[in-house]
């Protein structure tokens, strides 16, 4: 089990010289280990309760356990990334664990630590969302980023941004909406909405016809929203609009959108 | 039996202090200075008040590095209208160890067609609509996590991935749906900075040489991002 010097910049290295690709990396490296260093030099520390933690050169599954820490040695956590912990052994070690190891630790106070993971609970109930959507609106494509905000778990409030990209003609869309959640608690939840808001539609460059219009539209649609995994959500849904155009006859136009979304 | 009159001697003393009237009044008004304040509460069945000193923990925050973020430069070439400097930022959020999503924008500029060197006449499009610009909404995954090693004493950790996704690209004076797929390699310097070598091909249909088409885009960019 031999240690060895993972991702860390030994001072030997400077003696290294030659390739400039090696220049370029140490300046580049130098400068935020040595921020860090002043910055945070208290760290949470927790001791190994189960026979050994094991400690790997990467932060996944297929990277290679290179150092084991011993039952009752104190661990200090630098750093997380998704389901990984970055941890300094007592005798300097750097290696990274897994949140279930990590999970089997104990606190100063002797207590057991848990990492907090959101979880099908906190899906529920969350209070911000913050998304990403993509699909087709009338025959065009449209691309559509939004925020939500929960007043309770049933019924939520969302503020969406569009832009729309068809053939003939391009635009944007703005529109608020309220959204109710019939089932908030299940993985899958589906969900009913009704809003309202302005599109704004320029015809392409290449046709000559054709003038900038802005109208408002009314919409209604349901959807589903998808507990995935941590802080994900997938999340898929059809709108029907009514456009208010300026002409005699009012337009209706079919949406339909898949895409992402966080909540928190 | 005991226990019993255990509470009675409790009860007593509350009594007194209830029918001594509102403490929180007399103090306010600085009556009652010369009272002791009153005793704490002691659980029934418990006869020695544990006198300890609760330590204040305060554990300090973990810090979660899930966001990368940076800036790349490379060489875009625009379909028809030769290769330029293409620049950009990219942001990216990692889900699991595997799943990462990203957004970036970049900018590149479009030359000549070749049919506007040969002709000599008139140019297709003004300068500005020669500017491309282009957002992009994407889901990558670490196909290939590894270590790269560097002599005998040095490892890095690197990550080949896959990443597509669409947005928006603007040229020849219109916003045109793209779609964009590629896959890129992550060299950790650090644990927190890392090198990045992506290849792209970014589509969009254009009809500004006649015919609708599909044209394809290719980029090569190096960038340098920072976990944070």
């Amino acid at each position: 089990m031999s240690e060895r010097s993972i991702t860390t910049t030994p001072s030997t290295s400077r003696s290294i010289s030659g390739a400039w690709l090696l220049v370029l990396a140490l300046a580049l490296c130098e400068a935020p280990t040595t921020v860090i260093a002043q910055a945070a030099d208290e760290y949470r520390t927790v001791a190994v309760a189960d026979p050994f933690l094991e400690m790997r050169t990467g932060p996944g599954r297929g990277y290679p356990i290179f150092h084991v820490v011993d039952r009752g040695e104190t661990i200090e956590i630098l750093m997380r990334r998704t389901d990984w912990f970055q941890v300094r052994a007592p005798n300097g070690t750097e290696g990274w664990v897994d949140r279930a190891q990590m999970e089997r630790t104990l606190q100063p106070t002797g207590s057991t630590i848990s990492f907090a993971e959101a979880d099908l609970e906190d899906f529920t109930n969350a209070t911000w969302e913050l998304g990403v959507l993509a699909g087709d609106f009338g025959g065009a494509n449209i691309v559509s980023v939004y925020g939500g905000y929960s007043l309770n778990p049933y019924v939520s409030l969302e503020v969406w941004g569009s832009q729309i990209l068809g053939n003939f003609s391009n635009g944007w869309m703005g529109s608020v909406n309220v959204v109710h959640e019939t089932w908030p608690d299940w993985r899958i939840s589906p969900f009913f909405t009704l809003g309202t808001g302005i599109i704004h539609t320029e015809p392409k460059s290449t046709i000559v016809q054709g003038e900038d219009r802005t109208d408002q539209i009314a919409h209604a649609g349901a959807g589903i929203r998808m507990y995935a995994t941590r802080r994900f959500i997938l999340r898929a849904e059809f709108k029907s609009y009514v456009v208010f155009t300026s002409r005699d006859d009012n337009e209706e136009v079919e949406e339909w959108k898949v895409g992402f979304a966080f909540f928190f | 039996m005991e226990s019993r009159f255990r509470v009675l001697f409790l009860i007593l003393p509350m009594a007194a202090f209830g029918l001594s009237g509102c403490a929180a009044t007399k103090s306010l008004f600085g009556w009652g200075e010369d009272e002791t304040p009153p005793p704490a509460e002691i659980p029934e069945g418990q006869v020695i008040e544990p006198e300890v000193e609760r330590r204040e923990i305060r554990e300090p925050d973990i810090d979660t590095e899930d966001f990368e973020i940076g800036a790349f430069a490379g060489v875009m070439s625009i379909e028809d209208f030769g290769s330029d400097l293409v620049y950009g930022v990219r942001l990216a959020y990692h889900v699991t160890e595997g799943f990462f999503v990203e957004g970036s924008v970049g900018q590149s500029e479009g030359g000549l067609t070749s049919f506007e060197i040969l002709s000599g006449g008139a140019p297709l499009l003004s300068d500005s609509e020669r500017t491309l610009t282009y957002y992009n909404l994407n889901v990558g995954y670490n196909i290939l996590p590894g270590e790269g090693f560097v002599g005998e004493g040095r490892a890095y950790n690197t990550a080949l991935y896959i990443s597509a996704g669409l947005g928006s690209t603007r040229f020849a004076g219109d916003d045109r749906f793209s779609v964009n797929f590629g896959a890129g390699y992550r060299f950790l310097l650090t644990d927190s900075v890392a090198l990045h070598i992506d290849f792209r091909d970014h589509l969009f249909d254009i009809d500004l040489l006649g015919e609708e088409k599909t044209a394809h885009n290719l980029e090569g960019s190096l960038g340098v991002t920072v976990f944070f």
